[in-house]
């Protein structure tokens, strides 16, 4: 009797959850192109492993490399770089020309170039995008726009703001007029960030409408699910359950043509797991590969394509400690680093000594700067010339992080750690973790003596390297009255006559490693990038900018 | 019944205020907030300076606090500082990621578990009893991340028998319709979406159930052993059941009272290993989301919602186990 019972009851549950389910079979749509998508002219699908999510497609609002990535897919800047250099060339503007004040300049744009919405890109719509970064209201947006700021150095209504208009002159030139002259120009407007967008889209999807919430904010329509440019591709989406971006081919590209229909940007956090699946197959490209991975890589047939190097780690002296003020012991700290050993040792594949804070492809890299090839009893000499024998360092190095110029630092710390041992230096390290500690730590409060740390260029001009490191006081380097040097880059970054301005840079770079060293430049290191064998065409940017339309998949 | 939920609901509220304002304070006191993690190596003072403003951060702790709470009263948990979406948004796209894998994960645990330990404990002192004891042991005390990378490097490198990560492969382009993948492919009727969805399930879900596996067989073993020992199982054999009815009747029925205690106890060891097997497959769900929150970016709303959530689901998870007591052993009265 009561076994029945049961019985029926679970017949009952089995027959309500059948019908359930069919009925909701019944409800749920599904949502796939029923247009075929995948023709058979079809260029196919490239797909590559990002290393992150995104925060947003509009580019003024943001700084980042994986942001970055799709955006330049999207969008193209007035100058760009010729593939695979860091050398400018025309971008939306044919040519671009600066007038003897240094403070106007005239881009001549290319002709019959429309943004994916149709509407066309003409020098109205280029002023309307410096206007709108110029203009941006609230804290909330102005706080996102980090590039513009650093750039452009404020807002409407600050006396620091370097922008002062935009004259459309006729429909293809657009004259855009500072307050000042600033060095960073004209490497400064390739920058992903000053990509120039559709201003009919940006109106319709409220671009710069950022609201607050609590204690953050949100982007737009436009940001999110709208991004308009005048890229390569499209914008397909961005599917967050899945992590995928899906960039389209972008078929009236004033360019050249992506050479595949799609592009997916899937987002792999794991430098591990984005191995593993470039080796299963289901992605083509992953960026950054770990060094250790690269010969492995390389042997089973995969692409490692090195982007020539555009970074610079060094090693960072802060002189609030007197001991290091003088001169003599900053010179037998570089004496006593063997950095071709540790580039040999720790170096990702193509890494070189540094002798100076930029590469050597930047403005005003001098070919003859003072050199401290490794010499421990040169560093020994020199110690006890400073009477600074028996010297003990704290030595402050990041845990939790690898960075391009920085993919191990760990072991980077123990290699320079026990150079300056052998040389008679006591090392103290200190180990704290990237954020929450080491940036804080080293940045702000200057509690280290010495410290690694490095930099990726975002444009070609030597402002960007040495300008970022010595052109002003900084609590990381201890020094704030080297007014000698601060001056010395402040003038040469003010030269408006480029050629004045390479002598400039070179004799500041002399001085650098001669006069004042501050830090010592460990190494250039490119980061690499790695795709499986049937990936034609792409070529590695030393900005780490690259534009995905030259790349084709084979079968 | 109805007062216990009721009183157990009170629980869970104060519980969950007490752990708000724990957590807050707790997050504000460490090194390194949000403003730094967001803006990078680029930022100027003035940016860290508008930036600091536009979050509220330049306000003393207790206006933040009283906010805060007012917010969450609300049911406002604020927006992401990551991704500037309402937390609500993003903590609903990986919840149904972690809810997927953690029912796989514990439809293993329970079907493969019971019956294992059902077995191991009929044939005691035997073959199979020791070999299912020394399997537990492996199963017990390998580290999860490792038996992910293990298996990942067995069946994803070399053999390519199931991906290596994600929930679905690349350009899948499936309809997303509740978040459980699986199912959306059966109700859209995309059934290589689902079939897909389910082949990337298999070895997240295999790595996470081992623990609960080989807790749930021991279990059993030992409680179905306690169990053939009592008096009431000899008084069904002496008054001449059928074995099979005193097996379902009386020995697995009482036998299961702890079982279901432990697998209401390995919610949370589920919840901490979704965090492991979810970086290790790149997985996308409260784990990820956890991950990520805290590293880098120090995404302090996301943050406090989760762990708010899994507070809650621990509870309640706790409540219905108790509950079920009831259902499974009348002679239980839950108060």
């Amino acid at each position: 009797m009561r076994a029945s019972g049961k019985g029926l009851r679970s017949a009952l549950a089995a027959g309500t959850i059948a019908v359930l389910t069919i009925g909701a079979a019944g409800c749920a749509e599904s949502d796939r192109d029923n247009g075929g998508g995948e023709g058979s002219a079809s260029g196919g699908t490239f797909i590559f492993a990002g290393a992150g999510d995104p925060k947003n497609f509009d580019p003024i609002f943001n700084d980042d490399g994986e942001s970055f990535r799709p955006i330049r897919q999207m969008y193209d800047t007035l100058i760009t770089h010729k593939p695979g250099t860091a050398e400018l060339t025309g971008g939306l503007a044919e040519s671009w020309e600066n007038d003897a004040s240094g403070k106007v300049w005239t881009f001549k744009l290319r002709q019959g170039v429309k943004f994916h919405d149709g509407s066309p890109l003409d020098a109205a719509a280029v002023c309307a995008n410096f206007d709108r970064w110029f203009n941006m209201k609230g804290e909330a947006a102005q706080s996102q726009m980090i590039y513009y700021q650093d750039v452009f150095g404020g807002f409407a209504g600050s006396k620091d703001a370097v922008y002062d208009n935009c004259k459309a002159q006729d429909a293809s030139t657009a004259v855009v007029t500072m307050t000042r002259y600033k060095g960073a120009f004209p490497g400064a407007f390739t920058l992903t960030a000053f990509s120039i967008a559709s201003p009919t889209a940006m109106k319709q999807y409220d671009s710069d409408t950022v609201t607050q919430n609590g204690d953050s904010f949100s982007y737009s329509a436009f940001a999110n699910e709208h991004p308009t440019g005048t890229g390569a591709f499209t914008f397909g989406g961005w599917n967050k359950a899945t992590g995928e971006i899906t960039l389209n081919k972008n078929a009236d590209y004033w360019g050249d043509k992506a050479k595949v229909d799609k592009m997916i940007i899937k987002i792999i956090k794991d430098e591990n797991t984005r191995k593993q699946e470039l080796r299963a197959g289901t992605v083509q490209a992953i960026d950054y590969p770990a060094p250790a991975d690269r010969k492995a890589l390389a042997d089973e047939g995969y692409k490692v394509l090195d982007r020539p190097a555009f970074n610079i780690l060094y090693l960072g002296i802060n002189q609030k400690n007197p001991k290091l003020k003088d001169l003599r012991v900053r010179q037998a700290i570089a004496y006593a680093l063997n950095r071709a050993q540790l580039v040999q040792t720790k170096g990702p594949g193509g890494a070189a000594v540094a002798d100076e804070f930029l590469p050597n492809t930047v403005l005003g890299y001098a070919q003859d700067v003072q050199k401290y090839e490794y010499n421990v009893d040169k560093a020994k000499q020199l110690l006890s010339e400073a009477g600074a024998t028996g010297l003990t360092l704290n030595f402050y190095y990041p845990t939790e992080v690898t960075r391009p110029y920085m993919p191990n630092p760990q072991e980077i710390f123990t290699v320079l750690a026990n150079d300056l041992q052998a040389a008679g230096i006591k090392v103290n390290g200190v180990p704290r973790p990237w954020n929450g500690g080491f940036k804080d730590d080293v940045q702000q409060f200057g509690k280290q003596d010495l410290h690694i740390l490095g930099w990726t260029g975002d444009y070609n001009d030597p402002g960007n390297f040495v300008g970022t490191f010595f052109g002003r006081g900084k609590v990381e380097f201890g020094d704030q009255a080297m007014t000698e040097m601060f001056d010395a880059i402040g003038k040469a970054d003010a030269t408006v006559d480029q050629a004045a301005k390479k002598t400039a840079f070179e004799q500041v770079n002399r001085d650098l490693a001669a006069k004042w060293l501050p830090a010592v430049p460990i190494w250039h290191a490119p980061p690499a990038l790695a795709t499986t064998k049937n990936v034609e065409g792409l070529v590695p940017s030393p900005l780490t900018a690259e534009e995905f339309n030259t790349v084709s998949v084979t079968k | 019944m109805l007062r216990v939920i009721s009183r157990r609901l009170v629980q869970l509220v104060v519980t969950l205020l007490a752990l708000m304002t724990l957590v807050f304070f707790w997050l504000r006191s460490l090194p390194g907030g949000p403003v730094d993690a967001l803006l990078g190596e680029r930022a100027t003072p003035q940016t860290r300076e508008l930036l600091t403003r536009a979050l509220g951060y330049d306000q003393p702790i207790w206006v933040q606090y009283g906010r805060f709470l007012k917010n969450v009263v609300t049911g406002n948990f604020g927006n992401s500082i990551r991704t500037g979406e309402p937390v609500t948004e993003v903590i609903s796209r990986a919840f149904p990621a972690t809810v997927e894998l953690a029912v796989a994960a514990i439809i293993i645990a329970i079907g493969l578990g019971v019956p294992l330990g059902y077995l191991a404990a009929r044939h005691r002192g035997r073959l199979l009893d020791n070999a299912t004891i020394i399997v537990t042991l492996v199963g017990i005390s390998i580290p999860i991340f490792f038996l992910g990378y293990l298996l990942k490097d067995w069946l994803t490198q070399g053999l390519h028998l199931f991906p290596p990560s994600g929930r679905i492969s690349t350009g899948m382009d499936n309809t997303d319709v509740t978040g459980f993948f699986v199912l959306d492919g059966l109700l859209t009727r995309e059934l290589d979406a689902s079939a897909d969805a389910l082949w990337h399930l298999v070895l997240p879900a295999v790595t996470l159930a081992t623990i609960p596996l080989a807790i749930i067989i021991r279990i059993t073993r030992a409680s179905v052993l306690d169990v053939l020992d009592e008096d009431y199982i000899r008084t069904a054999d002496a008054k001449g059941l059928r074995n099979p009815t005193i097996r379902k009747r009386h020995v697995l029925r009482n036998a299961l009272l702890p079982v279901v205690t432990i697998i209401g106890l390995q919610t949370g060891a589920l919840l901490a290993g979704a965090v492991l097997t979810e970086k290790v497959y790149n997985w996308g769900g409260l784990g990820t989301l956890i991950t990520d929150s805290i590293g880098g970016s120090r995404d302090y709303p996301v943050l406090q919602a989760l762990i708010l959530l899994a507070a809650a689901v621990f509870v309640v998870v706790n409540l219905l186990v108790d509950l079920s007591y009831a259902v499974i052993d009348p002679r239980v009265r839950v108060r």
